[in-house]
């Protein structure tokens, strides 16, 4: 053990960054409550499993086969590196040296798997950047994915690089000196012994190499940790509670709205009891919820953890056949424009500055009103965006991370026909058709049996 | 249903033909044909006749909610009333809300899509489909419909029906859980789409007639909106051969057949429902 003012420092600067990730963390979870109440309490069983498979095991990501083995090698990576993370912290705050080298042959293994790794992270890291910025895939592009978002995606990608790097001249430099003091370095080096020949010789320059790396990467990981709120990077942690908290019901089930079933009930039995409105503490009557959605407040509050786990991939929009077909709908903007409006409406976190795409990404008729009035609704999504869906469920199908942008956008379409009355015509004609008709076609329900009248069928009724 | 219950007779399922069973004319020759084949087998059916009225899908796709819940608590008041249990229909869409939006409003039911019926039917030996007749060899590719798949994992009975008909079954590049809509759910059926560079039914139908006629290159090409030209009119494969593009939903019935027109293939190409195919393989021709 060697302690020395090295310790203290690391100890103030672990302290300052995780304590900044745990106020920023407070403030996504305070913008997340904002949502509607939603009980998604129960099934534990069902719901870890859930999560075992798909966050842990990333058992939608294998629907397209090059990306996945990409982001398998970098999950792997980042999960295997937690682990010298660990020995990093404690070498940094009690001044051991390789302080899990006791484990012998497993350290070995450890160090050895980790370098691998880290390596296998540049080449992957690399063929990330490559798809997205010369690669032309085309889900990698939209009017969502300009300015701030595309750079989000860059900055990740170099900061895994330079933490690579990082690790790499820590260890090849740290494995020189030894060598040049004819000492063992517990643990195996595979990659790390390939660049000592990179390295000056003099002891006291790869001492302060191997110095400039270990800070550098855990400085590095700290740094990207209060990075991550404000960031499309933020799914390596929102993913699993996100994967938790999805719907367990079929996914052509839509949620009923229980206010509508009370007030129909009533209209059809005069006996039945409407529940009494919701109350305040002080006991007076709160003001009614409007029926679906027009800003982030009137989303449930798991459609608002949908939009911190979006990884902006794109799967979704790439499988949409609105946008298929050159329609403006796209399941990634709705996603991205609701933790957008979040964090315009309440807390941001550091980085991150609002709608900062701002007008290049917006659709012509998009309402540009000031920050206070403009919503979700109409500031952010337009109306022509949401009639484009044909809720065929594709997008729910393709996200990895389970999140569902088909809920947002029929809360949104009911906040237009319930509220606002603003269907499209020809909607407004099918509406009335039902009522009137008791089908959406205008025919007589009398005619209802006539696909019976030339069948041998024994009577008509 | 009204005379059974006179009667003081129990069905044994009730047939809900839904607003296109009952109205559109292409699909009125769906509704009789599965109850040709219903007759034929000698299921005790019945059906509400004038009592239906719409299940109230499109309603709520659209976000009409209130709408959506007169509709549900009127079909639940008739249902309860002749104490039905079990429902077959051949809509994906009345078949998805009966069977998994009503139970909110108090109507729980067995809900069968007639994919699965008929499925059942064939696995029973009931209806057998020997040899498959005038559709062996035949170039069959079937449409996922979206209520019937993502929303309800519904893959492989109408899979099952098709290959008892000994077909020469061929898939689309998108099917199963990766299927591309038809383009009319969501209440799309009764509005003209969005602007945008191309019809989705033209698309998935370019995607259709691609499988059938074995068109790598189509195929390849198929990416939305880039793939402009990729069906443009290929030979069929085998000359005076019809393929068939098999359905098991109305509104994919009415999209698809206006592809084929579009892409004007509807010589060598027609689309059938699987009810359709399997009461022609029975010689119940309606």
């Amino acid at each position: 053990m060697h302690f020395s003012i090295q310790n203290i420092l690391f100890l103030l600067v672990a302290v300052a960054g995780f304590g900044l990730f745990a106020w920023q963390v407070r403030k996504v979870r305070a913008n997340i409550l904002v949502g509607r109440d939603r009980d998604m309490s129960g099934n534990v069983s069902e719901r870890l499993n859930k999560t075992l498979l798909v966050a842990f095991g990333q058992q939608k990501m294998f629907k397209r086969i090059t990306p996945a083995l990409l982001h398998l090698i970098v999950y792997v990576g980042f999960i295997v590196i937690n682990v010298e993370v660990i020995e990093i912290m404690i070498d940094g705050l009690f001044g051991t040296h390789r302080a899990l080298s006791f484990l012998g042959p497993l350290y070995s293994l450890l160090v050895g798997t980790n370098e691998v790794l880290g390596a296998l992270v540049i080449v992957a890291v690399a063929a990330f950047w490559w798809r997205r910025n010369v690669g032309g895939v085309r889900r990698f592009t939209g009017p969502e994915l300009r300015m701030w978002p595309k750079l989000d995606a860059n900055i990740i990608l170099y900061v895994e690089v330079i933490l690579m790097v990082a690790l790499f001249t820590m260890n090849a430099a740290d494995l020189k000196l030894h060598q040049l003091e004819g000492a063992e370095l517990p643990g195996a080096f595979p990659i790390s012994s390939l660049l000592t020949g990179l390295l000056p010789s003099s002891v006291g320059a790869l001492e302060v190499l191997e110095r400039v790396g270990w800070w550098a990467h855990i400085v590095g990981i700290l740094c990207f940790l209060n990075y991550l709120p404000s960031s499309k990077h933020f799914h390596i942690i929102m993913a699993f509670p996100n994967v938790y908290y999805s719907r367990l019901v079929p996914q052509g089930q839509f949620s009923n709205v229980d206010s509508i079933t009370h007030e129909v009930k009533a209209m059809m039995d005069p006996s039945y009891q409407v529940p009494a409105p919701a109350t305040n503490p002080d006991g007076s009557a709160m003001a009614p919820t409007p029926f679906g959605a027009k800003d982030v407040d009137d989303l449930a509050w798991t459609n608002l953890l949908n939009a911190y786990s979006c990884t902006e991939c794109g799967r979704c929009t790439s499988v949409c056949p609105a946008n298929l077909t050159g329609k403006l709908l796209s399941p990634r903007k709705i996603i991205m424009d609701t933790r957008d409006r979040v964090e315009e409406k309440y807390n941001s976190p550091l980085i991150f500055q609002p709608n900062l795409y701002g007008t290049e990404a917006k659709h012509a008729g998009q309402e540009v009103l000031d920050k206070e009035t403009h919503t979700l609704l109409r500031g952010y999504v337009t109306p022509e965006e949401l009639w484009a869906c044909t809720t065929c469920n594709a997008c729910v199908e393709a996200c990895p991370v389970n999140i569902n942008p088909l809920e947002s956008i029929i809360e949104m379409r009911r906040f237009l026909v319930l509220e606002e009355s603003a269907a499209p015509n020809s909607l407004n004609v099918m509406f009335s058709n039902i009522e009137n008709n008791g089908a959406p076609w205008a025919f007589s329900p009398s005619d209802r049996f006539n696909w019976a009248d030339d069948l041998f069928v024994t009577e008509k009724a | 249903m009204a005379n059974l219950a006179a009667a003081g007779e129990e069905p044994e399922i009730l047939f809900w033909v839904g607003c296109a069973g009952a109205f559109d004319d292409r699909y009125k020759r769906v509704t009789r044909a599965f109850v040709q084949i219903l007759e034929h087998v000698g299921v005790k059916y019945a059906v509400l006749g004038m009592e239906e009225t719409c299940t109230g899908d499109p309603a709520k796709r659209a976000g009409n909610e209130f709408l959506f819940q007169m509709q549900a608590m009127q079909n639940i008041t008739t249902f309860e009333g002749y104490g039905i249990k079990k429902i077959v229909t051949a809509c994906p869409h009345c078949f998805n809300t009966i069977k998994n939006e009503y139970p909110a409003l108090g109507g729980n039911y067995e809900v069968i899509h007639h994919s699965t019926f008929l499925q059942q039917l064939i696995n029973e030996g009931r209806v057998g489909v020997s040899g498959g007749g005038e559709f062996k060899g035949q170039r069959i590719t079937f449409h996922d419909s979206c209520y019937l798949g993502r929303a309800n994992n519904i893959y492989e009975a109408p899979r099952d029906v098709l290959a008892a008909l000994d077909a020469d079954l061929v898939e689309m590049k998108r099917s199963k859980a990766n299927g591309l809509c038809c383009g009319a759910g969501g209440a799309q059926m009764w509005k003209e789409p969005e602007p945008g560079k191309k019809d989705i039914n033209v698309e998935r139908t370019e995607e259709a007639l691609a499988a059938l006629d074995g068109n790598a290159a189509a195929l390849a090409n198929l990416n939305g909106v880039e793939s402009g030209n990729a069906g443009a009119t290929p030979a069929p494969r085998n000359g005076q051969q019809r393929s068939i593009i098999a359905v098991s939903c109305p509104f994919c019935m009415t999209m698809m057949s206006d592809g084929v027109k579009n892409k004007e293939r509807e010589n060598s190409v027609q689309v059938f429902d699987l009810a359709e195919l399997i009461a022609t393989a029975e010689g119940l021709n309606a």
